[in-house]
């Protein structure tokens, strides 16, 4: 085949070229002529064909986001916001840290192992293009049913590739979520999510200005693995039949990632760098594009330089690899022999592909001849835009009046039923312990992970001297979405604030990653613009700005969507990790009390699920004033001395929470069913704005006083005592019997 | 003077600054140790860390084996320097043959990261004084290859000079024969551990702190010596 140049493009206009292939639309392959007033080359169909994808343009799900930074809540604390690799935010004492959860679903269900595994390593290059040195991973992770033989492929493959990763980077995975439904079975969600901190003057952006300053790209050969990986793989619904899709999928190296991540951390110390971007969907056509475009604008790339695995890759192909573990650096020409030396140091390939312009074109030749001169502009950030129709489903009315009233679903009733009940509950995929997930990543390298799960939100600390530390929590509950996505998405947001907040940590700002079927579906397209409504809505009110995330579409499998899924992590800021609140119960004789209201909320509820394998009505109602409020106990709770342990009610309400507290901490409770609950909401419902905290006896008036004086509800529920679970007048139950029925049952399934 | 006490990086170390941390933490200097550097900068001891040198690739710690600092390490072990390899380290050693037998993958083909409980078998090391024989203690475990393996006749000789340093109790968690978690040579000076002392030294971020033990001992051998 012939070199496909600018120049023959030009003399060639009506040559037919494969844009519907390549995921392109016929009105925007049209577009993309008439930017150029030609015809595309096929490197530059190449690019425009991933950057205009919907995993990488928005395309769909812009106008919807903007409401983010439209309704925004004013925040000292945020100095990058969205469109960087990762938003940064201010925790104090010169330190900033950013974080940012991203999807990898297509590629994880293609190739569980290296999809899982490359989802670490995009994620992790993100955070260390912004200047700062990853500290920690959470993965939150949902599968179809637990017992389904494919799970059995899908899952062990995701975790070891999340482990193989992640504990060869030498960063703790501390949280993250795992989830079972059927609705996720042809359709995984592997969320990945990294958390950096670095100081304030070492932030990093991705821009390339200053003509004459040299673009390197630098890390990992470029090969022919994960070509198209953003077009055809993350941005169109699975087909049951249709060509194996396996090559789009990229393979990683966590070993040539160490030493970019070590080689990188040098290169910044010692200021060598300009502007920045990792590698990651889109390849080289994303990095060159949008440094470009973001700087100002002029680039001229030699394609022949890049180091290739493979010497037979075209320049279309070069152009669209996703190849793993690579970055590009705008560098000034005194300042790249250093920088080389550095990487000849580390053993990372480094090399010079070409140089900042004058203008603003970005050209790229391949043996001496222009095969791409686009404005990067219009690569980059110019991608269509679209106003997807979308209507509220004809069938939402009737799954919210299918409400799990006591008529219609029977409730466990006597002592025996509801410890029967329990047992049921915390024994079922979901509510079970994940130890046998969890114990395969590695929780304790680098040495400063101070919480990591089963605790209700990740804490690293990150200065050793004065003990300032952070913590994260991710959460989503797809069931209540779907029920209600703007309440949904409201639940998701109060639950990761409450979870960061009872380990004792002041919630900052959030990242989502939003993960829902097919735009194209007006269905589909209603549910993205409630949850996006909902969520920007709750930001504003709870003060936490989104810094950036990212949206997953076409989870479909022919006509069935998933749940709408919108997974939210919140970054929360503690000033002296010592006084972080685990969630066991440490000490026989302290009081527990349950903070909040309970009423009868079963709507998408675990207890359903589990007992009726039902999915109706409303999900819990949101109030996010209370939120604030139990948050803000919890906080000060923690800082002064008053609690011991914490651990928030969600799904499974009190039931799941009391029990995780009794077999974290080893401990069993004596508890009560306070006056006017019925026993059964009282340990099944999941309404939102509740916590359970342990309390020294010598700090229950003090405790009682905050909250009265602030109005949170607080209610003595009974005392940390003995080996038994017992509800007075109910049940009793031993940890043994308990602890029997919570663990083993993953591996029982899976292993 | 302050006891110096090397901390090797090969390229895909992980636990290395915690083993400074640990190093620093027992009242000792840490000194960085870099793969291609056959000085050893006059440390007293050295520690080889956890991580995946060099990716694990071909077998774990058989390339490290042969790095420049790597050299030097193996004469000084045999003039007596203490040398402790954890995880990684412990399979470099193995490597180096300052240490018998192999680390192969769990029985259990996972990797595994846990809560171990050890029992304290050979307190007369260079690195295992500040414990008693006996003794029980908890640190973290976390390794996708280490079970350790030894012909019959190896082990046993192992077991009759006393050179088992810990065994795994309860549980053993990847399928080591005999459930050893780390052995020494017959000198006393070089430890190979499975387990995670470095990671067991401060209430707020281990389990216990009953790995400092390992690090407070070689500091009075060599205050002692």
């Amino acid at each position: 085949m012939s070199l496909d140049t600018v120049k023959n493009a030009e003399q060639t206009p009506d040559s037919a070229q494969p844009w519907a292939e390549l995921g392109l639309k016929e009105d925007e392959y049209a577009k993309i002529r008439e930017i150029l007033g030609r015809r595309p080359t096929g490197a530059e169909l190449a690019m425009y064909s991933v950057m205009w994808s919907e995993h990488c343009s928005y395309k769909s799900s812009k106008v919807h986001l903007k409401q983010f930074g439209e309704k925004a809540p004013a925040n000292d604390a945020m100095l990058v916001g969205i469109g960087e690799n990762a938003g940064v935010v201010d925790v104090g004492q010169g330190y900033a840290v950013t974080f940012k959860v991203e999807s990898h679903n297509h590629p994880s269900y293609i190739e569980p192992y290296q999809g899982a595994a490359t989802g670490i390593g995009g994620i992790v290059r993100d955070i260390l293009a912004m200047g700062a040195r990853p500290v920690a991973v959470m993965d939150p992770l949902r599968f179809g049913a637990a017992d389904h033989p494919d799970t059995r492929r899908v899952l062990p493959g995701i975790v070891a590739g999340i482990g193989g990763y992640g504990n060869c980077l030498g960063l703790p995975n501390i949280g993250g979520e795992v989830v079972f439904d059927s609705c996720y079975q042809g359709n995984p969600l592997v969320n990945a999510l990294c958390i950096g901190v670095m100081k304030h003057e070492d932030i990093h952006l991705a821009q390339a200005s200053g003509a004459g300053n040299k673009v390197i790209l630098y890390g990992a050969r470029t090969g022919g693995d994960g070509i198209g990986g953003v077009s055809v793989l993350a941005s169109e619904t699975f087909d049951a039949t249709g060509p194996a899709k396996r090559p789009a999928v990229q393979v990683g190296d966590p070993f040539q990632e160490k030493l970019l991540i070590e080689c990188t951390l040098e290169i910044f110390s010692e200021k060598l760098v300009l502007g920045i971007q990792d590698l990651g969907g889109a390849g080289l056509s994303c990095a060159t594009s949008e440094l470009a475009s973001a700087g100002s604008g002029g680039m001229r790339v030699d394609l022949d330089t890049v180091p290739l695995r493979d010497s037979s890759l075209s320049p279309e192909e070069i152009l669209m690899s996703e190849s793993q573990e690579r970055m590009c650096a705008i560098v000034e020409p005194g300042k790249v022999d250093r920088f080389l030396e550095i990487c000849e140091k580390w053993d990372v390939i480094a090399t010079v592909i070409g140089e900042v312009t004058e203008g603003e074109r970005l050209e790229i030749f391949w043996h001496g001849e222009q095969v791409v001169d686009v404005p990067p502009r219009s690569v980059a950030h110019d991608g269509p835009q679209y106003n997807r129709p979308y209507a509220r489903p004809s069938w939402q009315d009737a799954l919210q009046a299918d409400a799990p009233t006591a008529d219609r679903l029977k409730r466990p009733g006597s002592g025996e039923e509801l410890k029967a009940a329990l047992l049921q509950l915390v024994s079922s995929p979901n509510q079970a312990s994940k130890s046998w997930i969890t114990d395969q990543y590695d929780r304790y390298v680098i040495g400063n992970t101070v919480l990591a799960s089963p605790e209700d939100s990740g804490m690293i600390r990150i200065d050793e001297e004065t003990n300032l530390g952070v913590s994260v929590a991710t959460d989503g509950n797809g069931r209540y979405a779907k029920l209600d996505p703007y309440t949904g998405a409201q639940l998701a947001l109060s639950e990761a604030y409450r979870n960061v907040a009872a380990g004792g940590a002041k919630p900052l700002a959030i990242s989502d990653c939003l993960n829902f079927g097919s735009p194209e579906d007006p269905d589909v397209m209603w549910q993205f613009a409630e949850a996006t409504r909902g969520l920007a809505d709750a930001c504003q009110i709870l003060g936490t700005p989104v810094t950036g995330g990212n949206v997953s579409l076409y989870n479909q499998t022919g006509d069935v969507a998933i749940h709408p899924t919108p997974v939210v992590a919140v970054l929360g800021v503690i000033d002296d990790v010592t006084r972080r609140t685990p969630i066991g119960f440490a000490e026989e004789g302290q009081l527990v009390y349950l903070l909040g209201d309970t009423a009868d909320e079963l709507g998408g509820s675990a207890w359903t699920q589990v007992a009726h394998d039902h999915l109706g009505g409303l999900p819990p109602k949101v109030d996010l004033e209370r939120e604030r409020l139990l948050g803000e106990i919890l906080i000060a709770a923690s800082r002064d001395g008053m609690i011991d342990a914490a651990h928030d009610l969600s799904d499974g309400g009190l039931a799941q929470a009391i029990v995780e507290s009794c077999l974290k901490g080893g401990q069993g409770a004596r508890l009560i069913v306070p006056e006017g609950l019925d026993p059964f909401v009282y340990l099944f419902s999941e309404s939102a704005g509740r916590a359970i905290v342990s309390i020294p006896r010598s700090e229950e008036l003090r405790f009682n006083d905050m909250c009265g004086a602030r109005g949170l509800p607080a209610t003595r529920i009974g005392v940390v005592d003995g080996d038994v679970l017992e509800l007075q007048g109910q049940f009793t139950v031993s940890l043994a019997e308990l602890k029997d029925a919570h663990t083993g049952v993953i591996e029982a399934l899976l292993a | 003077m302050t006891t110096r006490v090397g901390v090797v990086t090969f390229p895909g170390s992980l636990d290395d600054r915690d083993a400074q941390r640990a190093v620093r933490l027992a009242g000792a200097e840490p000194v960085a140790l870099w793969h291609r550097d056959k000085d050893l900068h006059q440390v007293d001891a050295v520690v080889l860390p956890g991580g995946f040198s060099y990716g694990d690739y071909l077998r774990c710690g058989a390339i490290s084996r042969f790095s420049p600092v790597m050299a030097t390490i193996i004469e000084q072990a045999k003039l007596g320097m203490p040398v402790l390899g954890i995880c990684n380290g412990f399979q470099v050693l193995c490597e180096s043959h300052l240490l018998p037998g192999a680390l192969t993958r769990n029985d259990s083909l996972h990797f595994v990261c846990r809560d171990q409980k050890l029992r304290i078998e050979n307190a007369t090391t260079a690195w295992t004084t500040d414990y008693s024989a006996g003794q029980e203690i908890v640190v973290p475990l976390k390794n996708g290859e280490g079970r350790f393996v030894a012909d019959a006749h190896v082990l046993d000789e192992l077991e009759a000079e006393g050179r088992v340093v810990a065994r795994y109790l309860d549980l053993n968690p990847n399928g080591s024969y005999r459930d050893i978690a780390g052995i020494t040579n017959a000198a006393g000076n070089v430890v190979g551990l499975m387990p995670h002392p470095e990671h067991a030294v401060e209430p707020l971020t281990g389990p216990t702190t009953e790995g400092l033990g390992f690090f407070t001992s070689v500091l009075k051998q060599l205050v002692n010596a």
